[in-house]
């Protein structure tokens, strides 16, 4: 019942999400997108992005790349990627090319194992060690501008395309860790991701509409940061709000977290960069 | 803390020790209730309404709509039941129990056990040691739950 609502953002989010019940979601496609926002998976769960549980208003600031408040770092992005950095005096372009080319599906596998170290590595890990190991520049640090318009820049590239990651061979062990933080109690609070993400999505807490937690949005604009934020930054407030240590940015626990969370919406489109509130 | 919570499901009647100040309670499982009051002092029910609503609390209306409030400009959760007419579903003591340690009826419920320090895992520096309401919260929560009836 969402009588008991009141106030001007109460009303546009009861409505936004009484709306959203009442369309098919598998069946609605963003502009060039190759994957609806939806879908039934084996199980017979229909497994929906973010997006499907916001407002109206909301959907349409993301679905506007004019009206999408982090768009402009997809254009800042393109000017990083061909911009000399470091000793060696490289930029991305330089060893990569066409973003849209070499980055087409980057965005789709990430977090991934590196082959070289077996060790999982979020598409941050990946950036600084191209900007330490190959360019002779400084790291940037994970929450920075730099970083976020970087990861912004190349998860773009695959937009609209389905998520896709690897959660077999090297990855196995790393997805069963993330696997079971998802489903372990923390904080004061005593609650696992899995009891607001599975259980009481689609429900109110408080003036919170529980989504999935999906993670095809990120980096993702968010209207309460007033900016975009990396997965790890979302992942720590839910820590926060249930009163628990947060994971270091960066950190191991965040990143298997991450690839499990990649995997319950394999499939989902890349949407970066996403607006949510 | 599995086992806290089977030892306490087999047992009649078992005391623990609830929180940091060595607080002991004695659930009884053969009807899921917590027969003592956690401080002796009777509850406050307009105290209790506080705790009830405030956001560094209970916070229970996260997740319980109450008809009752429903003029009080307050964003109402629906995760757990109505409890409109809670006051009249439960005694005391059963509500003691569900406010204390729900976990101790459903092992896997989201509501938080709001009297238990222990068996926690990854709990912020700030929190540490701590219940979520002190005992007397508990007591004054009750006392405004019992007066909710439709
Ligand atoms: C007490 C409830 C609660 C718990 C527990 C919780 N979250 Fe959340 N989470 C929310 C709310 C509320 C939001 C914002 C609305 C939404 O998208 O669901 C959110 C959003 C998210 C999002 C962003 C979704 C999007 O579309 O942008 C991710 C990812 C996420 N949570 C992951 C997690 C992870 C990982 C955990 C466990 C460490 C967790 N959450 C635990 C309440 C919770
Ligand atoms: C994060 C969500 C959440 C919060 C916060 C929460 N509850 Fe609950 N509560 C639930 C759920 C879910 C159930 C149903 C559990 C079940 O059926 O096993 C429940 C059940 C109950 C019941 C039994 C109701 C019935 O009809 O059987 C009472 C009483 C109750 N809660 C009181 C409270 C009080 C008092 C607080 C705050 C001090 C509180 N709850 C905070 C989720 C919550």
């Amino acid at each position: 019942m969402k009588l008991f609502l009141v106030g001007l953002a109460a009303l546009g989010l009861s409505l936004g999400a009484a709306q959203a019940q009442d369309i098919d979601w598998t069946k609605v496609t963003l502009e060039g997108f190759e994957v609806p926002l939806a879908y039934e998976n084996e199980d017979g769960d229909l497994i929906r992005s973010g997006f499907t549980f916001r407002t109206p208003g909301t959907q349409a600031m993301q679905e506007d790349d004019f009206a999408n408040p982090a768009f402009w770092r997809v254009d800042e992005g393109e000017i990083a990627w061909s911009t000399p950095e470091g000793s060696e005096g490289k930029s991305c372009a330089d060893c990569h090319g066409d973003a849209a080319e070499s980055m087409a599906t980057v965005g789709t596998e990430y977090p991934k194992v590196d082959a070289e170290s077996g060790e999982l590595l979020a598409l941050e890990h990946r950036i600084n060690k191209c900007r330490t190991e190959n360019m002779g520049a400084e790291a940037y640090k994970w929450e920075s501008q730099g970083m976020l318009t970087m990861t912004v820049y190349v998860r773009h590239q695959s937009r609209g395309k389905p998520v896709n990651v690897a959660v077999d061979g090297p990855a196995a062990p790393f997805f069963e860790e993330g696997k079971a933080l998802y489903n372990k109690r923390v904080g004061q609070l005593d609650m696992a991701c899995k009891h607001c993400h599975e259980d009481y999505y689609g429900n109110y807490i408080r003036a919170d509409f529980l989504s999935q937690g999906q993670s095809n949005g990120f980096p993702t604009y968010r209207q309460k940061w007033g900016k975009v934020g990396s997965i790890h930054r979302r992942i720590r407030g839910c820590m926060g709000n249930i009163r628990g240590a947060k994971y270091p940015y960066g950190s191991h626990e965040n990143t298997v977290l991450e690839l499990y969370i990649a995997h319950r919406g394999k499939g989902l489109p890349v949407e970066t960069p996403a607006v949510r509130n | 803390m599995k086992t806290l919570i089977t030892a306490l499901v087999v047992a009649t009647t078992f005391a623990v020790s609830a929180s940091a100040q060595d607080m002991a309670y004695v659930v009884n499982d053969d009807d899921y209730t917590i027969e003592k009051s956690l401080t002796g002092v009777p509850g406050d029910a307009g105290a209790g309404q506080a705790a009830f609503v405030g956001r560094k609390k209970g916070n229970c209306l996260a997740c319980h709509a109450v008809e009752q409030l429903k003029d009080s400009q307050l964003f109402h959760g629906e995760v757990g039941p109505d409890l409109s007419d809670v006051g009249n579903s439960y005694s005391a003591e059963e509500l003691r129990l569900r406010i204390v340690d729900y976990k101790v009826i459903n092992d896997d419920v989201i509501m938080p056990a709001f009297f238990r320090s222990t068996g926690l895992s990854n709990v912020g520096k700030k929190f540490k040691d701590k219940t979520i309401l002190s005992a007397q919260e508990v007591e004054d929560i009750i006392a405004y739950l019992l007066t909710l009836k439709s």
